[in-house]
């Protein structure tokens, strides 16, 4: 994770050619035509849309309940209202429940990218006869309605003492989202650049070293991604958790709004404010990581 | 890139017959066989977790299963209600709205915005607007489903609703309606909304994608005077063409066994104008305790998933293959 920006240079001193540095792209970015800016209004305004709903909740959480009865949920909070906040926080015992989620998304996002990674390796790389109908049946995981996994699982994971435990959860996601890794790397691998790994292989390098020093590095921004959609998409995942994940200390936060929604003890502002919270770790960790998405120098640099 | 590796490995390609490529992993020398040690961790999670139970669910498919009494066989009974029960027809004829809507017009419009962001806004008005805008279209594919469910209770919510005093702050007050419960507009306000969802998993990815282009590409294009539809067409789609097919098959199971929004936006109603297969198979399931016609409907619903993936996996090792032998 730490040597990100040594990646090109290591993945050039396997290869044998250097990596080309990437032209500075001066040509063009200052004439903007009338047309450009048309686009950019419009790509503005597409993006307005989209955020609409945000802007709801953040409104809407800093609202005390009378203001919200008086004047509907589209006016500017008359004054700044915490009380739906602290209300939720206590109640739901948030930093709990936010532990919890962080530990099983960030568990299974690393180890399902493993997984993605091992499995890709052999079917992209090593070619692996009959490896479409591997990638099928991987695929299974991705298939299922998530419904039909919960009767036997909770019989299984009941019969080895797995249930109301978070490994469980974390098991059963490794496998939904490793799937859609496999598929994905799989395909990336497919097309990886041939003359790196004969380059390596004549350097005598074997299929491990090979998969760690030569295709991990140059995967990594594919892998990034992954690590990012596994952990939110985990992070947000509902009706496994509810179900394998009983008591009250053990629960995620996604789960835990939904318990107090159903409870229909909360007020407008506190299930608004309920909104905000289960949206902002999500929020934060896609700012940060952001910008490992824009990162992908490395495949086309060798193409 | 082919006609190196051709040349490197003529030994194997010659034993290897008809289609060489396909039979010889990309490292030079090592057989595929030696690969498997690789698939065995992500295998033996995959039959615990999935094969076992699917199995299980498929033996559920002949019994009258309760889910208190054992499991009692009853043949084909099940299947045979299924071909002529209504509510399943009409839940699979949802699918395929929940298809255009998740797979149709995200997919095309995400090329397009995915393309303009970076070939165009990046380069024009600086990456970091166009990196902005990224995150903003991504912003919905963040929100936990049950947060995204709140809020959109609040919209469309037929008093004091924010779309419908909307509508009235701008004179258009006769269009406003109770969105998800009348039966006319329930499956397209859910249209809209699963968009709105959607849209910002396929820009991520393909924004991903086309940081594998070569800029020289681009400008070599530029220079000849290609425009961007021609650059478009020629260098974005094809090089992120792996990535069009993960994003459209992905989206496409995810759109038939579409189960969260609906379940806590509609319950499949009014009526069942908004039915999807996993929903029913979950009311069957959960709420009719009818075990063994939830595990058919849940099973059905997978032969059709795993038979649209077979087809698309086939088409794209096919191409993939024409793409080598050229």
């Amino acid at each position: 994770m730490s040597s990100t920006i040594l990646d090109p240079a290591a993945a050039a001193t396997v290869a044998g050619p250097p990596a080309r540095e990437p032209r500075k792209r001066r040509s063009s970015t200052t004439r903007k035509t009338l047309g450009d800016w048309m686009i950019l209004l419009v790509a503005i305004l597409i993006g307005l849309l989209i955020a609409v709903p945000f802007f709801l909740i953040l409104i809407n959480s800093f609202k005390s309940p009378a203001d919200y009865n008086a004047a509907g949920p589209l006016t500017l909070p008359t004054d700044l209202y915490f009380d739906g906040m602290v209300n939720f926080w206590q109640r739901v015992d948030f930093p709990e429940k936010l532990w919890n989620s962080f530990f099983i998304s960030s568990v299974v996002a690393i180890l399902a990218v493993l997984v993605s990674l091992l499995n890709a390796f052999a079917l992209g790389i090593g070619r692996v006869r009959g490896r479409t109908w591997i990638v099928l049946l991987i695929l299974l995981a991705n298939m299922l309605p998530q419904e039909v996994l919960l009767y036997p699982l909770y019989f299984m994971f009941k019969s080895v003492g797995l249930y109301d435990n978070q490994w469980a959860v974390i098991i059963i996601f490794v496998v939904i989202q490793s799937a859609f890794g496999t598929y994905l790397l799989a395909s990336v691998l497919g097309t990886f650049p041939k003359e790196i790994l004969e380059a390596a292989s004549l350097d005598g390098a074997n299929k491990w070293t090979m998969l760690w020093r030569v295709v991990y590095p140059i995967t990594k921004p594919t892998l990034s991604v992954l690590v990012i959609f596994f952990f939110i998409w985990t992070w947000n995942e509902f009706l496994i958790p509810l179900t394998f994940l009983v008591s009250n200390a053990s629960q995620t936060v996604p789960v835990s709004i939904a318990v107090l929604q159903g409870d229909r003890l909360m007020d407008v502002t506190t299930t608004s404010a309920s909104a905000l919270l289960g949206l902002l770790p999500t929020l934060i960790f896609f700012l940060i990581f952001q910008r490992t998405l824009t990162r992908g120098i490395t495949a086309g640099a060798v193409k | 890139m082919t006609k190196a590796s051709v040349a490197d490995a003529p030994v194997v390609a010659r034993k290897a017959g008809v289609r060489p490529l396909a039979r010889q992993s990309l490292i030079p020398g090592s057989n595929p066989r030696t690969f498997w040690i690789y698939l065995v961790p992500g295998l033996a999670l995959l039959t615990l977790i999935i094969v076992v139970p699917l199995i299980w669910n498929i033996y559920l498919t002949f019994t009258d299963y309760r889910g208190i009494k054992p499991p009692e066989w009853v043949g084909l009974e099940n299947w045979v209600k299924l071909a002529g029960d209504t509510t399943f027809w009409t839940s699979f004829s949802n699918s395929i709205a929940m298809i255009v809507a998740m797979v149709v017009v995200p997919t095309l419009l995400g090329l397009v915005l995915a393309a303009m962001l970076f070939d165009l806004i990046g380069k024009k008005f600086g990456g970091k607007i166009a990196s902005f805008l990224r995150a903003t279209y991504y912003l919905p594919q963040i929100l936990p489903g049950v947060v995204a469910a709140i809020v959109i209770g609040w919209i469309l919510r037929p008093q004091n609703g924010a779309l419908n005093q909307v509508l009235e702050g701008v004179g258009l007050g006769g269009l406003a309606q109770n969105w998800l419960g009348n039966p006319d507009t329930a499956l397209p306000s859910i249209m809209v909304i699963m968009i709105w969802v959607q849209l910002g998993y396929p820009i991520v990815i393909f924004m991903a994608a086309l940081q594998r282009v070569d800029p020289e590409l681009y400008e070599a294009a530029e220079l000849d005077g290609a425009n961007w539809i021609q650059r478009f067409r020629a260098i974005t789609v094809s090089i992120i063409r792996p990535e069009i097919f993960v994003v459209t098959l992905t989206c496409t199971i995810a759109a038939l066994k579409v189960f969260g929004p609906i379940y806590t936006l509609t319950g499949g109603g009014p009526g069942t104008s908004t039915i999807v297969p996993a929903y029913y198979a979950y009311s069957e399931f959960f709420q009719s305790q009818q075990v063994g016609y939830g595990a058919t409907i849940a099973t059905a619903l997978t032969i059709v998933i795993a038979i649209v993936s077979v087809v698309f996996l086939l088409a794209q090792t096919r191409l993939e293959r024409q793409e080598e032998e050229r």
